[in-house]
This record gives structure tokens, sequence and C-alpha cells, in this order.
């Protein structure tokens, strides 16, 4: 099934059952992977264990979770990884990222089903997801690990905890943007459905596919700092 | 292990503890390998002692009884042949180097399964361990060993609960030769470099106390006949916590941890200052009071 269809009248189906259900199964174990990571990760954090049975049950799932998590990522890939494409006019929009952050919007070029941030936060989880398995299998079987093969552990270690942090920041973003900034994802990640005008207005050149409709007008549909003051 | 009446000095993921009241000297056990005879006394008392269970021995072509200690195991003499002029047989007890600043306790991400106390003497606390093995990975002497069964680590505790108590380890107990020897680590220095002088004057120039600078000195000395060659004994030359670890503990968390914080303020005054995206008809439709 296809993401686009019109369901009902002014609705857009975004997101169809099947790739709600990868995202919250990556959602779910991520924040899981996350907690339990934290808690390995620094002091300050160890309380989160407590939260997820304590460090022992943590430490026992985490693996299993992360291994989880990575082919939840490795399924998005599968069903996005067209969407996902970083193209020549992703270029564009990146450039215009200092105004996209400040929501002067129509400055920013439109942008297909996913703009480039988007994009982006995928490839971090997706590349990210792949390095953290690769040396969080290391760590899982430390104790295997022979005395002269020791700088391979030591590597994982940092591997880990650096792909990890990177992995945080765009996860930080990635919620941020999805239920404060961009009204209405919330509803598409859950109920699969946006409005027409959400579509046209977030995402014009997928809305300009979905419908057929071709005459991309370069109007901002979006509120700006101006619109507010004026 | 159990060591409950002694102060702590240090604590896995935890702020170092204020000194406590009753102060106590570091204790060190000595051990010479010029006089030890191989004869394994101390593996036997360090089983018996700790009640561990029987490793089957593993034949590996010298007088070893393991290739190496297990969770079980937990003290061996290493046998090496040396050859420098004529043949020489090296032997070494191997065991938890009570290191001064230990890597393990560095590593370890759970609050109090790795404890220094007052004394020196770092012990695991298998109750408060989660099993992760980082503490395999902070060891510059390849000592930690995780059990498969309890997923916990386990090594040497210098039989603390016997020094809690006035008595001296178990290995030192069941010594021979004397090539064993525990106290204060000052007494024990001033006899190393009184044992390093007898064998400077019988021709061993290259005789050392070692007692490794990099990770602070250890609270088990070992004189080495041969002491430009510590990798003949098994011994690293310029052990130090690996830099991982450091970067790790010392550069990384505290990044990481300002990040996290940073970024979540960022993100709050994105959103006072910038607030939602709105789309304009629905915006100005809520406004009016119409549903969209
Ligand atoms: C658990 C907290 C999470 C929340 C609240 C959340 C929320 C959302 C929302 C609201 C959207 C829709 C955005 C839109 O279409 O405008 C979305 C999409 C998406 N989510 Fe999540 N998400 C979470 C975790 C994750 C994780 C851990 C991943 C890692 C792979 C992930 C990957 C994605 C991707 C790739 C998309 C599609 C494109 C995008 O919006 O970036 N999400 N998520
Ligand atoms: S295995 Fe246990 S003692 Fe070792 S670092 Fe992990 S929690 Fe600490």
């Amino acid at each position: 099934m296809k993401s686009g269809r019109v369901k009902l009248p002014g609705q857009i189906e975004r997101y169809t059952f099947s790739e709600r259900v990868v995202h919250w199964i990556a959602g779910g174990g991520y924040v899981y992977l996350l907690l339990s990571g934290l808690a390995f990760f620094s002091s300050h954090f160890y309380w989160l264990a407590s939260l997820l049975g304590g460090g022992l049950a943590a430490r026992v799932w985490h693996p299993w979770v992360g291994l989880l998590f990575v082919i939840a990522v490795v399924w998005m890939h599968h069903i996005w990884r067209r969407d996902m494409r970083l193209t020549e006019a992703d270029r564009a929009w990146s450039k215009a990222l200092w105004h996209y952050i400040r929501n002067e919007d129509s400055n920013v070029p439109p942008a297909g089903r996913f703009n480039t941030g988007q994009k982006q936060f995928f490839w971090l989880m997706y590349f990210g997801g792949i390095l953290l398995l690769v040396s969080g299998l290391i760590l899982w079987f430390t104790e295997y690990v022979p005395w002269n093969w020791r700088a391979v552990r030591s590597f994982a270690v940092l591997v880990h905890v650096v792909v990890a942090l990177l992995t945080v920041g765009g996860f930080i973003v990635h919620i941020y943007m999805g239920t404060l900034v961009v009204r209405g994802g919330w509803g598409a990640i859950t109920q699969g459905t946006v409005s027409e005008t959400w579509a046209r207005a977030h995402h014009r050149l997928w809305w300009n596919e979905i419908t057929g409709d071709a005459t991309a007008k370069n109007d901002s549909l979006l509120l700006e700092p101006t619109d507010r003051t004026s | 292990m159990a060591g409950g009446t002694l102060e702590l000095r240090r604590i896995s993921a935890s702020k170092s503890p204020a000194p406590g009241i009753r102060q106590m000297p570091t204790v060190t056990k000595y051990i010479d390998t010029t006089t030890c005879i191989g004869c394994k006394a101390c593996e036997v008392a360090c089983q018996e002692w700790n009640d561990l269970p029987a490793e089957t021995t593993v034949q590996i072509g010298t007088y070893q009884t393991l290739p190496d200690m297990t969770a079980n195991f937990w003290n061996l003499i290493r046998f090496a042949e040396y050859e420098n002029g004529g043949l020489h047989w090296l032997m070494r007890k191997d065991q938890c180097m009570h290191c001064e600043d230990p890597g393990c306790l560095k590593a370890c991400p759970a609050p109090s399964a790795i404890v220094q106390y007052m004394n020196g003497i770092v012990d695991f606390q298998q109750d408060h361990c989660i099993g992760c093995g980082y503490c395999i990975t902070g060891c510059p002497f390849n000592i930690p060993k995780f059990h498969n069964k309890t997923k916990k680590v386990y090594k040497c505790t210098l039989c603390v609960d016997r020094v809690a108590v006035g008595l001296e380890p178990a290995c030192i107990k069941a010594c021979p030769t004397g090539c064993l020897q525990f106290g204060t680590k000052s007494q024990m220095v001033q006899l190393a470099h009184h044992r390093v002088e007898q064998l400077k004057n019988q021709g061993y120039s290259q005789a050392t106390v070692y007692d490794p600078p990099g990770v602070g000195g250890t609270n088990v000395i070992t004189v080495l006949a041969y002491g430009d060659r510590p990798d003949a004994y098994g011994l690293p030359r310029n052990p130090t916590i690996p830099l991982a670890v450091r970067l790790w503990k010392d550069v990384l968390q505290w990044l990481g941890n300002l990040s996290i914080v940073g970024g979540l303020i960022i993100a709050a005054l994105h959103y006072l200052r910038f607030g939602p995206k709105a789309v304009k008809e629905e915006a100005q439709a809520a406004e009016s009071g119409d549903e969209i």
C-alpha cells in the first residue's frame, strides 16, 4: 500500500499502517535504548535504570532492543529509501536552513515527501544504527575479545559513545520538530492522515505529485514572523 | 566480597566519598619472583579460603595450571622461559594488582559495584554489578573475569575479609619460601628495594621493583630480576588506563551531558522565540473560531 491516497475529502494519507508500525517499533525501541544507554553512559543518569527495572535488567535487555531497533530501521530503509534520497534540490533547501529555523518559510524551497532535514535525520539513524550495532556486538560479548585484540574493545567503546550521542542530538530535534513545530505531524505518524492544506504548506512537491497539480505556486501557506507582528 | 567495616576511598560511578574518620595505611602484597619455587601453594590457599570450586587444569605445555585466570580462579603462577645468555625459568604470581588509580573502577557505570577501601584494596561488589564488562575494558592487566552463569565479574579481593580483621591474605599465609610478604606499602617498598640491592650485588644489574607509576603505583609490587624485560614475565611495560576509557569518562561524558542539556534548552528557547510553523489558513480559521 502506498501513501498519498486521498481518503476523506481534504485528507491525505501520509503514512500507511505498516509505515506507522515500523516507525513506532523504532521509536519505542529507541526510547528504551536511550534511557538504558544514558544510565550506562553517565552516573548522573544511572537513576534512569531504575525506571527500567534496575541496571541488571537494563544490561540484559539493551542489546536485544538494539537488535530490534536496527531491524526496524533497516525495514524503514527498505520502504523509504527512494523518498529519502538526497537530490540536487536538497542542496538549495540546506542553504535556506537558517530561514527554515526562523520560520521564514517563503524563503525555503518547496519540499517533496520529506524535507532535507527529515532525510538527513533518517540517514543519521540508519548509518548510526548500523555502527551502533557493530560496536554494540563487541560490547555485548566483551569477555570473548582476546587480550591481544583489546584495542578493538577500546575502539568499540568510543564508536558506541560518539555515535549514540550524535543520534541523541538528532532525536531531540526530531521529536521537537515533529510534535511542537510542525503541528499535524503527530496526527500523521499516529493516525496516518494530514489535511490537504498541511501537505501543500509543508511538502508542496509531494502534494503536487499526489494531486497531479503541477501549478507549484510559490505563495507560502505558513505564518511568518512578519505576519504576526503586522 | 565483604569488607563492610572498612572505610571507602573510591566508589565506582560516584563522587569520591569524604575522607574517612578512621585513617589507615595502604596495605601491599610483596612478590619476589626470584625466590618463588612455583609450588602453587598460594593457588590452593586462594581457592580454599575463597571457597572457589576446583577448575580442571589445562595442559599448555608448561607447569602453569591454566592458560589464564578465570572467574573461579584468581591467583595464577605464570611460567615463562626467557633466554638471555642462558635459559631462565621465570615464575610470576599473577592476580589483581590493586592499582592506586584503578581502571576498572573508572570504567564501571554501576554505583558501588567496584570500591577502593581506605587501605587501598580494590574490590568488586557483585551484588551491585550489572555485568556490562566495562571493567574488563578498563583494566590494563587483564584481570576481571566474567562468569557466564552469574553474569558478574570476579577477581582477587586481596582477602579483604581477612585483612579487615587483622589477618594476612591466604596466599601469603601459605607461601613456604617467604617470597610473598604482606604489610604497609612503605614497609613492602623498603623490603623490595633491599631485595633489589641484593640481586644487583649478585650480578642481576637490571633488577627492579615493578610498581608502575602509570596507574599511580600498585598495591601488589613485584621484584623482577630482569627488570628491563617486564614483558618476559607477562607484565605490560608501562600500564595506564586505556585512552578510550579516559576519553570517555573525562571528556565525552561531560561533553555529552552538556550537549543534551544544551540541546533541550535551545529547543525550548527556539519554541519561545519562533514557535510552531502554523498554517496560515488554519491559524486564521482558528482565530475566527471555525473548525478545520
Ligand atoms: C519516540 C519518539 C518519537 C516521536 C514522538 C516521533 C515523532 C514523529 C513524527 C511526529 C513524525 C512525522 C513527521 C512528519 O511527517 O512531519 C515522525 C516521522 C519520522 N520518524 Fe519519528 N518519532 C520518534 C522516534 C523516532 C525514531 C527513534 C526514529 C529513528 C529511526 C524515527 C524516525 C522517523 C522518520 C525517518 C520519520 C519520517 C521523516 C521524518 O519526519 O523525519 N522516529 N516521527
Ligand atoms: S561488569 Fe560489573 S564491576 Fe565490571 S564495570 Fe560492569 S558493573 Fe562494574
